[in-house]
This record gives C-alpha cells, sequence and structure tokens, in this order.
C-alpha cells in the first residue's frame, strides 16, 4: 500500500495540485493497479536489453537521425498564431506569475 | 440510397461523374449530423462554414473539367487530438478547452492537400485516455448500435461518426487500442499503421512510443486509400520513416495465419469467441493454411503498456501549465471545492494562488480530469527514484520479449488473428467505477503497440445485437498484406 505522504510526494513532483478526498482516492487506486501489475516481476528479463522505442530495432539505419540544428525563420503568420495562444501578455511576451 | 451512407469511392465516382456536388454531399452530411449527434454525441465541433467552402471549391474544379484526387470534396471527421488549424482543438479536456490550433497536422495538411472536406472534430477519452470515451471532459460519445453502451475509446467519436453515416470516414490515433478497438465496438474497419509509418507532428502527445495516426473508415479498400495518403516520412518526425511500403499482388493460397493460443482464455465472452472462431474457418475456406502459434509472454504486455505509456505521459503533459495553450477560464483558477478540508495547496482550498507554483498546481489540479491526474501520477511513480527500475525499465525490458514473441511467431506465420477485445461494447457506467476493469479493455490490442506492428480491426460478425471485430496483426510495414487479407473476409452489411 502506497502512505499518505508518498502520493503527496507524487503530486508535487507531477505538479498535481490535489485535495484530501483525492489523495485518499489515489492511494487506494494507484495501490490496488500497482498490486496488480507488480506480477510484472515474474517475466525473466535477465537476458534482454529494453526496447525503448519499437522502432529501434526494425529500423536500425534511419533510427534518431534528427535535424541539422540550425535556427529556422517561422512566417510571421505562424509566430503571431502561437503568440495569440497566450493567455496574457504585455506587448509580445508572455507573462506569467513571479516564481518565488 | 441516401449521399450521407457513401463510401470513398461510392462518393468520388458521383463527383466525377456529376451525379451530385461536393456542395450536395456536405449538406447531406450536415443534416445527418443535425439529426443524428444529439443521440450520438460524437461532435465536439462541427465546422460547417469551412466545409461549406471547401466544397465550392472542389465543385469549381470538377466545373472546369480538371481530374481530382480521390478524396477530394469528401467529407471526414477528425478526432480532436489532432491539430487543424484555426479550429479549436480540445483533447477533450478543460485545460485546452479554447485552445485554438496554430497549424495543421501533417496528416490533415496532406489530406487537406488532397482536397478532403473537414466536417468537424470528434470527442474521445480526455487526451486520448480511456476505453469508452467516457473520460471526455465533455460529454461521453454513445454507440450507434445501442445508445446504452460505450462507442469504446479512445477515437469513441471518430468510430460513432463513421458507423452512424455523420462522415464518410475519420481520422484517430492509437497508443494501445484506441483506433481498433471503438471501430470493433462499432462495427467499423480501421488501421493502426506501423510505428513511423504516418507523421505524428501536429498529434498532441500521449505516449510518444506508442502513438499511431490511423483511419476509420466504411470499407478495408478505404482504409487502404486514407493510409496511402497520410503514410510518409516527415522531416518534422523524427520517428517516421520514408515509405518502404511493398505493393504486391497477394497470393491468398500459400498465406499462413497464426492464432495466438493465448487470445482464446477464460475472460474472453463466449459470442465474441464463437464469432472469431467463425471467421477463422472461412479464411481456411480461402485457401489459406492455419497454425496454432504461443506468444508466451501475453500475460505481461498490459502491465508494461500501462507502465510505459502512464511515464511517458507524465512528462509529456508536464507542457499543459496554463501559461501557453489559450486561456484557462478564471473560475479554474479561483474555484472552491464545497465539501474538501483544506486543501494541500492553495487555490482549491480557498487559499490565494501566491506564485508560479501555486498556479501551475492549481490549473494542473483543476483542468485535468479523474483518468488523466491518475495516469500522471501513476507515471510520475514508476519513474521516480526508487522505483525506476523496479516499474518502468522493468517493462522496458518486458517490452522486449513480447516484441520477441513477435518475431518467433513471424518466421513461421505471415500474420496473426486475434479477436480485437474480449468483449462486445459494454454498458455506459459499467466500468468507470473501477479503473483497472477499464484498463482490461484494453488486453488484446496493447501487444501490437509494444511492438510497433501494423494491425487492422475487421467487423466479422455480431454478438447479442452489437459488432464483433477481428484483429489481424502484421509484419512491420506491411500494412498492404493485412489489408488485403481484410477484405476478403471484410463483407459490406
Amino acid at each position: 500500500m502506497i502512505t499518505k505522504k508518498e502520493v503527496q510526494r507524487i503530486a508535487k513532483l507531477a505538479r498535481l495540485g490535489i485535495t484530501k478526498k483525492e489523495e485518499e482516492m489515489f492511494q487506494k487506486e494507484l495501490s490496488s493497479i500497482l498490486d496488480y501489475f507488480i506480477f510484472l516481476k515474474k517475466a525473466d528479463t535477465s537476458l534482454v536489453e529494453p526496447t525503448f522505442r519499437p522502432s529501434e530495432y526494425f529500423l536500425k539505419e534511419e533510427f534518431g537521425k534528427t535535424r541539422e540544428d540550425r535556427q529556422e525563420t517561422q512566417p510571421a503568420e505562424k509566430i503571431n498564431k502561437l503568440r495569440d495562444a497566450f493567455p496574457e501578455k504585455e506587448k509580445d511576451y508572455l507573462k506569467v506569475k513571479s516564481i518565488l | 440510397m441516401e449521399l450521407y451512407e457513401l463510401d470513398i469511392l461510392q462518393a468520388h465516382q458521383g463527383l466525377v461523374k456529376k451525379e451530385f456536388s461536393a456542395s450536395e454531399l456536405v449538406k447531406s452530411f450536415l443534416g445527418k449530423i443535425r439529426e443524428t449527434d444529439k443521440k450520438i454525441s460524437a461532435f465536439l465541433t462541427i465546422t460547417k462554414k469551412e466545409a461549406l467552402l471547401t466544397a465550392k471549391k472542389i465543385d469549381g474544379l470538377i466545373a472546369s473539367g480538371q481530374e481530382i484526387p480521390v478524396l477530394a470534396g469528401i467529407p471526414i471527421a477528425i478526432k480532436d487530438n489532432i491539430l487543424t488549424e484555426g479550429v479549436r482543438t480540445t483533447c477533450a479536456s478543460k485545460i485546452l478547452e479554447n485552445y485554438i490550433a496554430s497549424y495543421d497536422a501533417t496528416s490533415v495538411k496532406k489530406l487537406k492537400e488532397l482536397g478532403a472536406i473537414i466536417i468537424g472534430k470528434t470527442n474521445l477519452d480526455e487526451f486520448a485516455m480511456g476505453a469508452s470515451t467516457e473520460n471526455s471532459a465533455f460529454f461521453p460519445t454513445k454507440n450507434p448500435y445501442d445508445p446504452t453502451r460505450v462507442a469504446g475509446g479512445s477515437s469513441g467519436g471518430s468510430a460513432a461518426a463513421v458507423a452512424s453515416n455523420m462522415c464518410v470516414y475519420a481520422l484517430g490515433s492509437d497508443t494501445g487500442g484506441s483506433i481498433r478497438q471503438p471501430a470493433s465496438f462499432c462495427g467499423v474497419v480501421s488501421l493502426k499503421p506501423t510505428y513511423g509509418a504516418v507523421s505524428r507532428y501536429g498529434l498532441v502527445a500521449f505516449a510518444s512510443s506508442l502513438d499511431q495516426i490511423g483511419p476509420l473508415t466504411k470499407t478495408v479498400d478505404d482504409s487502404k486509400i486514407v493510409f496511402n495518403a497520410i503514410r510518409g516520412w516527415d522531416r518534422m518526425d523524427s520517428t517516421s520513416v520514408k515509405s518502404r511500403i511493398k505493393n504486391y499482388e497477394l497470393r491468398i493460397k500459400n498465406l499462413k495465419i497464426g492464432i495466438p493460443k493465448e487470445y482464446f482464455v477464460k475472460g474472453i465472452e463466449p459470442g465474441v469467441e464463437r464469432v472469431i472462431k467463425k471467421t477463422i474457418k472461412k479464411a481456411e475456406e480461402l485457401g489459406v493454411k492455419i497454425e496454432e502459434i504461443s506468444l508466451p509472454n501475453t500475460k505481461y504486455a498490459l502491465p508494461a503498456y500501462y507502465l510505459i505509456a502512464t511515464s511517458e505521459a507524465s512528462a509529456n503533459l508536464a507542457r499543459y501549465d496554463g501559461i501557453r495553450y489559450s486561456k484557462v477560464k478564471r473560475e479554474q483558477v479561483d474555484q472552491k471545492e464545497t465539501n474538501s478540508s483544506p486543501g494541500t495547496f492553495p487555490g482549491r482550498g480557498g487559499a490565494k494562488v501566491k506564485n508560479l507554483l501555486d498556479y501551475y498546481l492549481t490549473i494542473r489540479g483543476n483542468g485535468f480530469g479523474k483518468e488523466v491526474k491518475r495516469r500522471i501520477m501513476l507515471g510520475a511513480y514508476s519513474l521516480s527514484a526508487g522505483y525506476y527500475d523496479a516499474y518502468y525499465l522493468k517493462a522496458e525490458k518486458t517490452r522486449t520479449l513480447i516484441k520477441n514473441d513477435f518475431d518467433k511467431a513471424f518466421s513461421k506465420v505471415d500474420v496473426i488473428f486475434t479477436p480485437v477485445a474480449p468483449t462486445a461494447a459494454f454498458k455506459i457506467g459499467e466500468k468507470t467505477k473501477d479503473p483497472l476493469s477499464m484498463y482490461l479493455a484494453d488486453v488484446f490490442t496493447v501487444s501490437a503497440s509494444l511492438a510497433g506492428l501494423p494491425a487492422v480491426s475487421v467487423p466479422v460478425g455480431f454478438t447479442r445485437n452489437l459488432p464483433v471485430g477481428l484483429q489481424i496483426i502484421g509484419k512491420p510495414f506491411e500494412e498492404n498484406t493485412i489489408l488485403e487479407i481484410g477484405s476478403r473476409i471484410f463483407k459490406k452489411k
């Protein structure tokens, strides 16, 4: 069983504000889900490496090729659209709450 | 026959032969939506104005005697976690309720270039997390065969819209079964492509090593058309790959079909098993060879999938902080919980939001629904110090075992047949109280996702008057093989 303290720690790590009620609910639910998942222990993985992406195997030669790291100029229209999605702004700047 | 009953090929023929115009076609669907969606609740947004405008353009092209692509003028519905420029894209979440997409997803862009007409955005489980579309922050989508039952999920809106003739076809996204399972519940055809076959650019990320976009259609041929239109390498998605799809004449006579015994065990609904077994017999009559195979690590697929998917989700959803993607409603910051004791954080116990951390906690605590929070918590837990090796890393290693099972099986057989889901569509509310029982609805679809393999879901029969789907899993990039077999087995009702 996960403790309430662990639930609080995880919630803070995940930046989720949860109520006391949710704290209790998640304690119960996460415990029962993890109890069920723990039978994964029985899988013998002593001889295998992890597969973080399925295509690592079938696409060996071209997997993970990234674009050249250089600045790409974007059309002003696109930039404005992204800016329009800011909930609060001052001129062209995104406005956020103070950090401290 | 009404215009809204047509499939892609039929509608294209009609347009080319000038039996009806694209505008008339769109109007027929708008009328059908008005009449039907009150009952089904498949759509979150209807893009009537844009649809009629595009239709007019296509009609102009046809009138001027130009040859049009097969998808030109054909109405499509798009799952609301796929970006459509200038149109609201909510992921069925309160946190993105007012978000207007700044650009088109690559798959949407490709379809638009072919003249496709977007008729609306469809409902889903919030951020594609669920198997019933009941986790939508707005409303659940109902099954067109029985409105007291779920449409499946998470692409439930797309599946129900196709099944009830509110669009000709739809796009969905599949992470652990989210295209295939609703297609099975609603009796439509669908394809989850090989990981990397279709660009994920503009698909709101849930679990990046699993997510794929794919079509939901009325016929197998239609799925092939849509898949060919959206597949291919994209410089905006480093996991997408250059097309390596083989086009060849399939000789069905020499084909070997594997039936994994682990998929026919206790827990499967007898009616579903009956329909699938009958379909296997029918395939045998086509001249294929049936072979029993074993995928011994199947039992580990579900926990491995949920640990991996939630871990990736907890990282992907970190970007929803209330300061980038449109205004989050004021009350979501100030809202007071009536029956909660002073909250463990400000904002929901009545205390003032003072700094950025308070703001994050409040916006995310109020903006995400229960299942999304549950999965973020689960993922953050299995990634956290002290648990990483036992949960996350163990799951990624188990994924290799599952992949190896398939490799071994595919050295003996060409494709694999399984049921899509252990049951037909379940009742609305039946599984919402017990998250684990909802997770088990994905038990037959998560393995192909973990291994990145392509799989189609084809309606093959009914149990208790509800559709049953057959899953055909193929080797990487052999979409054409599984679609071809699907088309031989599938009979349009």
